[in-house]
């Protein structure tokens, strides 16, 4: 892991995508010496309206309360964003997006110009209509950022979302969501 | 037990709320402080708390409760932001004549019009002249260890005066950082408990509180109130010392960040300081001395302390998140142009106004900063000594 990775979710307000950040700093925190910060976009928010939400993960403390302009990772939790919000803005050579959709990578390179850089989809959608009965795409999508990122691996991830979603949610809920997670970690792809 | 937490600005006060656990919390929720009054109200509906919560039907009715509360005897806090402690106005000067020692957290937020929810200073930089002790934190951390050490220095003999707590809309209050949370037994005794002067529930020496007073006394009242104020420096440092004593992190009236050899400072308060401190590592790092001073207590604000510490700068930046129309420069920048007014030799100095409605500053925006500041050191002129930072004009 680089010594600071910062992250800028692209979302629609309704769609859980502060409360992934949230949840993925909450997961991460308890990792030994990684410092984690989880904040929304300072602006105004209408449910389906397109919003920004970030983290900042560090070996070091975390100082900075700037938004993230220059982001290590972009994840997209709503495919109708493509086209309509600037995702690559401030994307750097090494930086690779993760995207909620079931276009085809080429499809995507196609409509937004982002090089060659690394390109991670996932069809949080239909994993989370059918094991959630809901199409809200934060629980997929945190689980895919963390299988590619390798910041923890799947049992211990899945020991800590038991534990933050818990403090929320019914226990059947809960297990509900683990289903999601190991869809999640295993139909995540490349390219 | 002490232990690592992973909350936001507004879940770090409720925390703090719960552990000193006060008599009375009276609030009405407004954005971005509500998560503060709302997790409040469910600490006392899951039993956690055993202060009296009322939520009355308006700000000014809130500070109201305070005051009462207070008077009759109790350890008191409150919580709000922007147009709501504006609406408290008039009760503010009131809470700080009868010095009584409430506490409330304000999470800044910009004043109307236009209508913003963000983080600015411009709602308790309007209250500065209420009476009340002002201190500035600059994360979710800072937010919990000031609001422990507002009840100690609000409630000392010598004190006797409400403190407010800022921590930054938005920027802090819904920022979920990594915090250490103290052992609640341990914040409990270091809060240690209170001790009401003259309450009004003591039946056996009854008082009078806020009785007229006409030409004859007022003045005489009025001066006698601002010992309160006037007292609390050694307080509020001993307090600082003790909280770093026992939990580790001491707190003074400022922060000084690679200030040693530093020629050229950046002033600025709260959550934009942690910012500013990347940009000073980087500015270091290209070999330029640049240095941050942090204030963390406005009121009193500490003019001779600071003065010392800037006296020797070739040029200082000082940045306000408040504009203050039609004055000298912002309310921070006029503090310390005239606390170092009495120097023969001083820095060349200059006020940016930043941020204003949650306008984001970023670490480019310091490294500007500090490139215009080595112009004026280079050329000892001060072109433009108040304008802005990230504006479009």
């Amino acid at each position: 892991m680089k010594e600071t990775i910062e992250i800028r979710w692209h979302g629609r307000a309704g769609q859980g995508v502060v409360t992934a950040a949230v949840t993925m700093a909450d997961v991460l925190s308890s990792e030994e010496n990684i410092y984690v910060q989880a904040f929304p976009e300072f602006g105004a928010e209408k449910r389906g309206a397109p919003i920004l939400a970030f983290n900042r993960i560090s070996k070091k403390p975390i100082r900075s309360h700037s938004q993230v302009y220059y982001p290590d990772i972009v994840v997209v939790t709503d495919p109708s964003l493509l086209g309509m919000v600037d995702i690559g803005s401030g994307a750097k050579d090494d930086t690779f997006f993760l995207m909620n959709t079931t276009y085809d990578v080429s499809l995507i390179r196609e409509r937004v110009s982002l090089g060659e850089k690394k390109i991670y989809t996932l069809d949080a959608y239909t994993i989370a209509t059918d094991e959630l009965g809901r199409a809200i795409p934060n629980v997929p999508m945190v689980a895919a950022l963390v299988k590619v990122t390798e910041l923890m691996d799947l049992k211990k991830f899945k020991e800590k979302i038991r534990i933050s979603l818990g403090k929320k949610l019914r226990s059947e809920v809960v297990e509900m969501n683990m289903q999601t997670i190991d869809r999640a970690f295993k139909e995540v792809k490349e390219g | 037990m002490s232990a690592l937490k992973t909350l936001n600005g507004n879940q770090s006060i409720a925390e703090a709320v719960r552990q000193i656990d006060p008599d009375v919390l009276a609030a009405y929720p407004i954005t971005p402080s509500t998560a503060i009054v709302e997790t409040i109200a469910k600490f006392k509906a899951d039993g956690m708390i055993t202060g009296e919560f009322v939520c009355p039907e308006s700000e000014h009715s809130a500070m109201s409760v305070c005051i009462g509360a207070a008077s009759a005897g109790g350890r008191v806090m409150t919580a709000t932001a922007s147009q709501g402690l504006a609406l408290m106005w008039e009760m503010l000067y009131i809470a700080a004549g009868l010095r009584l020692p409430i506490v409330a957290a304000i999470v800044n937020r910009s004043m109307s019009a236009p209508i913003n929810i963000h983080g600015d200073h411009s709602d308790t930089m309007g209250a500065r002249d209420s009476g009340w002790i002002q201190i500035y934190s600059e994360n979710c951390q800072e937010a919990y260890d000031n609001f422990i050490q507002a009840f100690r220095i609000a409630e000392h003999l010598d004190v006797r005066t409400p403190v407010l707590v800022g921590l930054d809309g938005f920027i802090i209050s819904h920022s979920m950082e990594v915090i250490q949370v103290e052992d609640d037994d341990e914040v409990k005794k270091f809060v240690g408990e209170y001790m009401p002067l003259y309450p009004l529930l003591d039946t056996s020496n009854k008082m009078t509180v806020g009785p007229i007073d006409f030409t004859d006394y007022y003045f005489e009242h009025k001066r006698s109130q601002l010992e309160g104020i006037e007292n609390s420096p050694p307080v509020i440092e001993a307090v600082g010392k003790e909280f770093g004593q026992k939990f580790g992190r001491e707190y003074g009236f400022f922060e000084e960040y690679r200030m040693d050899d530093a020629e050229l400072c950046i002033v600025v308060m709260s959550s934009a300081a942690g910012t500013c401190k990347d940009a000073i590592d980087e500015l270091r790092s290209e070999g330029k001395k640049v240095g941050l001073l942090k204030p963390r207590v406005f009121r009193p604000f500490p003019h001779k302390k600071i003065a010392e510490a800037l006296k020797e700068m070739k040029a200082v930046a000082v940045l306000d998140r408040c504009s203050s129309p039609g004055a000298f420069g912002a309310p921070l920048f006029t503090e310390i142009r005239s606390g170092l007014y009495d120097y023969a030799e001083r820095p060349r100095i200059v006020n940016y106004v930043y941020g204003l409605g949650g306008r984001d500053i970023k670490v480019e925006h310091f490294k500007e900063v500090a490139s215009k500041l080595e112009k004026i050191a280079e050329t000892g002129t001060v072109e433009e000594i108040y304008s802005y930072i990230n504006l479009r004009e």
